[in-house]
């Protein structure tokens, strides 16, 4: 009673020898099959090589092309001799010239006897398994798939579309469902010698050669005709990337492949010299007779497959550039910008910071320079803030803002007079929350006490701009989370609208909003407004602020601490 | 693209590829040992002048790294370098003293070698300071990322330039041949690049960094290119157009993901900023056979006289690669 080793071997001979000595050092009978494509003085050399080792045989051989019946065929012949010759063969073990052995050959021996009548392959039907790539799953039991999808994908995609459209459907073989899963399989001499010898063999083998990828199909649904007792797993550690296509194993994945405990594992990198080195002369001994358990790996694979069709959200590189992020993002993560606050109150930045754990800039987009926290001249990640360079660029400025301080919100002022382009990259970004006191910036105008000639010109110069700001922040197709105030309904209650802007931002842990910041002096603001009005400049941004009402927010109370309650 | 368009690209291929015949024979063979060149081996494409000093780790750390051949065009060194390279039994070199500028910086004369020699391997193309960085290049070989590629049906890896600079003026610790250029200038930007589309080629702009915060921060525009495609699998019907920024066919270039994912890419640790610059920068400027006139060197010969420092309080120290990646400036994409 022992398992023989079935070898698929095309290349790396030299590793595949090293293997192939192993399993028979071991007391295991092995079958080795070569790829036909391989040349006769290369097939000769190996054969040479391996020929001193008893107990070893080739099979006939076969042209294996990734999924093309060659496969299926090169697995039935060295199968069968392998049953053949070697009577005490209870399990047969269908491995690959880039197969490792992780466990002893002995753990693997008793593991089996412990489960004589076991079949291990991975079995499923197509309804349930989400593994296909290329978007053929039952159709690759139903369709004819005559060309090769590596040499011949024309002809291929245009004959699968040709029997869509035709509506061709091929009859599956009575009484077959069909399955599939990983052709790395370990199944029993009972079971392949019922898929072997069974009279129907001529009808299964006519119908799989004209199915595509038969190698993970043939064995899994004939194996549901014969075996009484189906472990659908592989004994085979194999991970797949995004494209269907074999991990590769590396020196560096030493101590990974020891915490599977799994059997064997593949692909191995046939330059691999530590993974061979190790594992054939000091294999993961288990004291305990572990189950394998494949899963202990799972992460760092998936982690693989993510990065490469998802990537990290927000991350502009040389090597990612989305279009738009998928979840509608530009950015790495939330951020506020507020526009008209540092204008109606003294010091706000300030206040911002102390209520909020964000890290709160002034304008970032000022014409003359990038007016960052702490008044810097760089900061995070070497940002410069020169105007220049900032405006040469202002999405990547920002997407690199962001990118930069993720684990820290960012918060920052914007005036009606920044750079414009930038705008519009916040307003399509789902991560952004814009709040807008329309008409503030008439504030420090009306503080300013320049010439009245000047001010009037720049106040129209400004509404002009903020006005077109505030139509496309109105517009459908904005994603970020906008708040627009004028700023008379924004003084009739402050704290609520500010209250608001914190929570947004979020509050510092075990800080209790209690005290507003101060408003500046609004004495005289309805007046101002008024005489720009009597020169033919109609501020409507504001709201109304009718000449005798006093705003608000130069009402002496409102300058007190201000308590909110939750 | 337009049936017309593609027309222009394989007319402009075709031309560049004439062009690197004409230029081939400005170069004379110095020493041929491609006769060593076994299928499958990675080689190493360089055009050199008076680079003595930084050759011995340049060749080192490549040798590490698994690279099985250099193939080097040395124009008109005078600082032994020449007979430094030929002593060398892995390079094999050309020598000329035809204009650098009028080969389009070395292009030409790379593309006539590699046409030779490179199709059907991978081929990297790295000037003397750039050091190429790519995933688990501290445990892996060069071969296991160009294997993994193949696997993958990729022919082309990009590598972005990643300026490298020292802590304080750049003439303070004066570098000495065979040294690791990383014990003096291990700082750089991380997160100021600006990167847009090259729709002719259809590869990425890429500029920022040291040199454009500092040398460029007022004309951004002019601040030099720092997307790269080191490393492709060659065929000699491929060219390079523009330094290795981009080649045709335009496929090629396609070295980033548009739809959200990552794709694997490495970096060019880019060790120009050395005691070494200055000399270099005047040397460069009176030959007047860089790019753009020169205009770089010019900033860089007038920066240098002042020592610039190009640390800054936000600088970061390079640790190794895999912390290029969590900075977000190359990735493993889906090699694991």
């Amino acid at each position: 009673m022992t398992v023989g080793i079935v070898m698929l071997v095309h290349t790396a001979f030299d590793r595949a020898e090293q293997v192939a000595r192993y399993w028979a050092a071991g007391g295991c009978p092995v079958v080795v099959h070569v790829d036909s494509n391989v040349s006769v003085k290369v097939y000769q050399a190996f054969q040479q090589a391996l020929s001193d080792v008893p107990g070893l045989k080739f099979s006939r051989r076969h042209r294996c092309e990734w999924g093309s019946w060659g496969l299926v065929a090169a697995s039935q012949d060295a199968a069968g001799l392998m049953l053949r010759q070697y009577p005490q063969v209870s399990h047969v073990y269908l491995s690959s010239g880039s197969c490792l052995p992780l466990r002893p050959v002995k753990e693997l021996q008793d593991y089996l006897a412990d489960r004589p009548e076991t079949d291990f392959i991975e079995s499923a039907t197509t309804a349930d398994v989400p593994w296909t790539v290329g978007g053929l799953d039952q159709e690759r039991f139903t369709l004819r798939f005559p060309f090769s999808w590596r040499r011949q994908r024309k002809l291929f995609d245009a004959y699968v579309a040709l029997q869509r459209r035709l509506r061709v459907k091929r009859r599956i073989p009575k009484g077959l469902v069909p399955h599939m899963g990983s052709q790395w399989w370990c199944l029993t001499r009972r079971t392949l010698e019922a898929i072997l010898t069974d009279p129907d063999r001529s009808v299964h083998d006519r119908y799989f050669k004209r199915v595509w990828i038969p190698d993970e199909s043939y064995f899994q649904t004939l194996v549901r005709h014969v075996s009484h007792t189906i472990e659908s797993r592989s004994l085979t550690l194999s991970k797949f990337d995004f494209q269907g296509k074999p991990h590769t194993f590396y020196d560096d994945h030493l101590q990974l492949l020891r915490r599977s405990d799994c059997f064997v594992a593949r692909k191995i990198w046939p330059h691999a010299d530590r993974l061979y080195e190790t594992f054939l002369t000091h294999p993961n001994q288990l004291q305990d007779r572990n189950e394998p358990n494949p899963g202990k790996i799972d992460r760092i694979f998936a982690k693989a497959v993510h990065r490469r069709t998802r990537g990290r959200p927000g991350l502009i590189m040389q090597s990612r550039l989305p279009k738009q992020d998928w979840n509608g993002a530009v950015t790495a993560a939330p951020y506020s910008v507020l526009q008209g606050f540092d204008d109606l109150f003294v010091d706000f930045k300030s206040w911002l910071e102390t209520a909020t754990n964000a890290r709160v800039h002034g304008r970032l987009f000022a014409p003359d320079r990038a007016r960052f926290a702490g008044a810097e001249n760089t900061f995070n990640g070497a940002l410069s803030d020169n105007a220049t360079l900032r405006d040469y660029n202002p999405r990547a400025f920002l997407t690199n803002l962001i990118w930069n301080t993720r684990g820290e919100p960012q918060c920052f002022q914007h005036g009606p007079g920044d750079t414009p382009q930038i705008l519009e990259v916040m307003a399509y970004d789902s991560n952004a929350r814009i709040s807008v006191i329309s008409g503030a910036w008439a504030v420090p105008l009306f503080q300013s006490g320049t010439g009245f000639i000047d001010i009037r010109d720049t106040a129209a110069h400004l509404q002009k701009l903020e006005t077109k700001q505030l139509s496309l922040l109105r517009s459908q197709w904005v994603r970020a989370h906008v708040r627009i105030w004028t700023m008379a309904d924004f003084i009739e209650a402050p704290m609520d609208m500010l209250k608001q802007i914190v929570d947004d931002v979020g509050r510092r842990p075990g800080q209790r909003l209690t005290e507003a910041p101060q408003m500046v002096d609004l004495k005289g603001f309805s007046a101002f407004l008024q005489r720009l009005k009597n020169e033919g400049m109609h501020p409507h941004l504001m709201g109304d602020f009718s000449v005798n009402q006093m705003p608000q927010g130069t009402n002496p109370s409102s300058l007190r601490p201000y308590l909110v309650k939750r | 693209m337009g049936i017309l368009q593609s027309y222009h690209m394989r007319l402009r291929r075709k031309r560049l590829l004439f062009r690197a015949l004409r230029k081939d024979r400005e170069l004379r063979p110095v020493t041929n040992r491609t006769e060593l060149v076994r299928p499958g081996d990675v080689l190493l494409f360089s055009t050199q002048r008076n680079e003595l000093l930084r050759l011995p780790f340049f060749l080192k750390y490549y040798r590490d790294m698994g690279v099985n051949h250099f193939f080097i065009v040395d124009n008109d060194s005078t600082d032994g370098a020449t007979a430094y390279l030929e002593a060398q039994p892995d390079v094999s070199l050309w020598s000329t003293q035809a204009s650098y500028k009028r080969s389009r910086f070395g292009v030409d004369w790379l593309n006539g070698l590699q046409r030779r020699y490179g199709d059907g391997h991978w081929c990297l193309v790295a000037d003397p300071d750039e050091f190429f960085v790519y995933p688990f290049c501290d445990s892996r070989p060069i071969r296991a990322l160009t294997d993994w590629l193949d696997t993958c049906g990729i022919r082309s890896f990009g590598a972005m330039l990643l300026d490298m600079y020292p802590k304080g003026g750049i003439n303070d610790e004066p570098y000495r041949a065979g040294q690791d250029p990383l014990e003096i200038a291990h700082w750089f930007d991380a997160g100021n690049y600006s990167i847009t589309r090259n729709h002719q080629y259809g590869n990425l702009w890429i500029q920022g960094g040291p040199r454009a915060r500092t040398f460029f921060a007022d004309k951004p525009k002019s601040a030099p290119a720092l997307n790269k495609i080191p490393l492709v699998k060659w065929s000699r019907h491929y060219a390079y157009v523009s330094s290795t920024h981009n080649l045709l066919p335009r496929g090629l270039n396609q070295v980033y993901e548009i739809s959200g994912g990552e794709k694997a890419s490495g970096l060019m640790l880019h060790m120009k900023f050395l005691n070494t610059l200055g000399e270099k920068a005047n040397e460069e400027l009176a030959r007047g056979q860089h790019y753009g006139d020169g205009r770089e060197y010019a900033a860089y010969a007038e920066g240098a006289r002042h020592n610039p420092d190009l640390w800054c309080k936000w600088s970061e120290r390079y640790i190794n690669w895999r912390q290029l990646e969590i900075l977000g400036l190359m990735s493993k994409g889906n090699w694991a």
